[in-house]
């Protein structure tokens, strides 16, 4: 346990380190951003000046180098965008809506898609089977924010309930939903498949044969080992939903979260924002991995670690 | 066949679990006798064709997913107007069903600009960065996994810790800020997308090779001294083509998602070139006083994805016979089979 956690957080530090080395190329390589922080008429001094001051007139693995030291002290330089704040105690301000976000919508997925694909698995090709699989399909199939839109639409226009940017918790809801609808799609019909192998398989016959109740064959045998697949894909939603999908529904429903705040650094050439952003991101991804791997350990105690 | 009757008739239910599963049996039973011979013998004996016409959802996918192309190959030909041809005095008809003028089937938007031509001519863009990227992405994952999975040992454990490395990316971010970088053109949008893309197929290849390297035809191939990469891509290589054309199919449909994400966020494509997503962009605008200009191309993403993965579904059908047993043993439906790789 020990060596596999030591092993696998080395192998985050390469994620984080390849994924901070990439972002740093790439944004070295956006338009002089002096440009984007200073009015038109700031003269040729002036902008000199910046450059020297926010160390952009070095060579890039010189920027590079003091990049790296400076990270691995936490501190990733001032925000140009935010006047020249701490761009760590920005993206600090910002992440707690994010998380909420993310929280509240994968709890809604793992509470709803695992009966809902039980219900499903319990008579394949059912009435009520075919009609959960179609909905899924759909959800699945949907642009993540053409789904905010049409929430969108429908609670405030036709209900007349503005549920518009941050606000009280119950402002939370809707852009949770929008976040979850797609990962309830996906991992509905991943607990269906799972299930319906499990409930075809010998000790659940060995099990119906000793006369067990259904509901505990369904509910303790057959969801455990069904948890399996589960388990893997429900945290590729986590990574998906923190590293790309809040970026959309916030945009969509104007939450106040890290995913707008990155794409405001993206169009301001924030590149400090830019490159705390990334690595706080990349570091929430690396320990989902890692959860994931010990939750498998959890429900299947045949995997090693 | 035989696991998927776990109780023949006459055993008595003992319960309401095993009682429903009586019926289900039943109802396979008569289904198998309606259909006069088993249901997977049908692509057998009719051609995949035949296959397709027994999969009513896959049928009217194909159907549609036809008109798509056709009207996209063919905008240029077939569009009422061109995507950026009007002017303010025909901003915002009505579609027909609101009162609207066959002149504009769907309306104008706020600019004055045809939406069905717009469709049309988006549809065209978003299918070409689709191809693009399944035939890049495809083409550089496919060879790596190969060349990982027959080399084996060193070049095999770096080119997956590469792999490892990119997938634990946070992917629409990274692309967000590579276009952003490269400028909104169709071209980085196709870079960015294949870059982020390529490595489920390399994953797949790899496993496929590495079974496929203890074969004994491929001892065979290499003890009569063929070159590794004859025995890679002649020998090897069509042992994947029933999971690749599948995967392909599903990571087009996830594409034409992405496309229309970035374009949505804004960073996309940019005026005057149009795409689904630069239309479900363009939407944004004037959303709550015409929504059906944002409704529109996103009811047409939809239906563009959902239909490629039903085709998926029917593909995967018609190329893996153990499927089709599967499917048939497990009595689902055509839709439960493409799951499992759209959400990989």
């Amino acid at each position: 346990m020990g060596r596999y956690l030591s092993q696998r957080l080395g192998q985050g530090i390469v994620v984080i380190l390849g994924v901070t080395t990439l972002v740093f190329v790439v944004t070295r390589m956006i338009g002089d951003p002096v440009n984007f922080i200073l009015p038109l008429s700031a003269s040729e001094e002036q902008r000199a000046a910046l450059r020297g001051d926010l160390g952009f007139d070095r060579s890039i693995l010189s920027q590079f180098g003091s990049f790296l030291r400076d990270a691995v002290r936490l501190d990733f330089g001032n925000s140009t965008y935010f006047r020249n704040e701490d761009a760590l105690d920005v993206v600090m301000r910002f992440l707690p809506k994010t998380l909420q976000l993310a929280a509240a919508g994968m709890v809604m997925a793992l509470l709803l898609s695992v009966p809902l694909g039980a219900i499903a698995a319990l008579r394949p090709g059912g009435l009520l089977d075919k009609f959960l699989v179609t909905l899924s399909l759909i959800g699945l199939a949907t642009p993540q924010f053409f789904l905010g839109q049409v929430i969108l639409l429908l609670t405030s226009v036709k209900f007349n309930l503005v549920q518009f940017g941050d606000g009280p918790w119950t402002h939370l809801i809707f852009p949770a939903l929008t976040l979850a609808l797609p990962a309830i799609g996906r991992l509905t019909m991943v607990t269906r498949s799972a299930m319906i192998d499990e409930l075809n398989s010998q000790y659940v016959k060995a099990a119906r044969a000793k006369g067990v109740a259904a509901r505990r064959i369904v509910g303790v045998h057959a969801l455990r080992n069904a948890a399996i697949p589960f388990v893997t894909l429900f945290g590729w939603e986590v990574i998906r939903a923190l590293a790309g999908y809040t970026l959309v529904v916030e945009a969509v429903f104007d939450w106040p979260g890290l995913g707008d705040l990155a794409i405001l650094a993206i169009r301001e050439r924030d590149f400090f924002l830019i490159q705390t952003i990334v690595f706080i991101v990349a570091i929430m991804v690396v320990l989902i991995n890692i959860a994931i791997d010990v939750a498998y350990k959890i429900v299947d105690p045949r995997v090693k670690l | 066949m035989s696991e998927a009757n776990p109780r023949r008739a006459g055993a008595t239910a003992t319960d309401e679990f095993s009682a429903r599963q009586q019926e289900v049996d039943e109802a396979r039973a008569s289904e198998e006798g309606q259909e006069g011979r088993p249901y997977e013998l049908r692509a057998a004996t009719q051609g995949i064709f035949g296959e397709l016409r027994a999969d009513k959802a896959g049928l009217l996918a194909a159907i549609f997913l036809t008109i798509v192309l056709v009207g996209a190959v063919f905008a240029p030909w077939l569009a009422p107007q061109g995507p950026v041809e009007g002017n303010p005095s025909t901003a915002s008809i009505d579609p027909i069903w609101a009162g609207g003028t066959w002149a504009h089937v769907l309306g104008t938007d706020a600019q004055g600009y045809d939406v069905l031509s717009r469709l049309m001519y988006g549809a065209r863009t978003t299918l070409l960065i689709g191809f693009a990227v399944v035939l890049i992405a495809g083409l550089f994952g496919v060879t790596l996994g190969l060349i990982a999975g027959y080399r084996g040992g060193r070049t095999d454990r770096w080119l997956m810790r590469w792999v490892d490395v990119q997938v634990a990316f946070p992917g629409l971010l990274i692309a967000l800020i590579m276009i952003a970088v490269l400028g909104p053109s169709k071209t980085s949008l196709i870079f960015v997308l294949s870059f982020n893309g390529w490595m489920v197929y390399a994953r797949m290849t790899r496993g496929v090779v590495l079974a496929a390297k203890e074969r004994p035809y491929v001892e065979a191939a290499e003890m009569v001294g063929c070159r590794p990469r004859r025995v890679m891509f002649v020998h090897i290589l069509p042992n994947l083509t029933s999971s690749l054309v599948t995967l392909a199919v599903l990571e087009f449909a996830r594409i034409i998602l992405a496309e229309a994400t970035l374009s949505f966020l804004g960073l996309g494509l940019q005026f005057p070139e149009v795409s689904l997503g630069v239309m479900a962009n363009g939407g944004r605008d004037s959303f709550f006083s015409l929504p059906r200009l944002a409704i529109i191309p996103g009811v047409v993403i939809t239906l563009i994805v959902l239909a490629v993965n039903f085709l998926a579904s029917w593909l995967r059908v018609v190329f893996d016979p153990q499927e089709r047993e599967k499917r048939f043993a497990a009595g689902a439906t055509t839709a439960a089979t493409t799951v499992e790789g759209a959400a990989t």
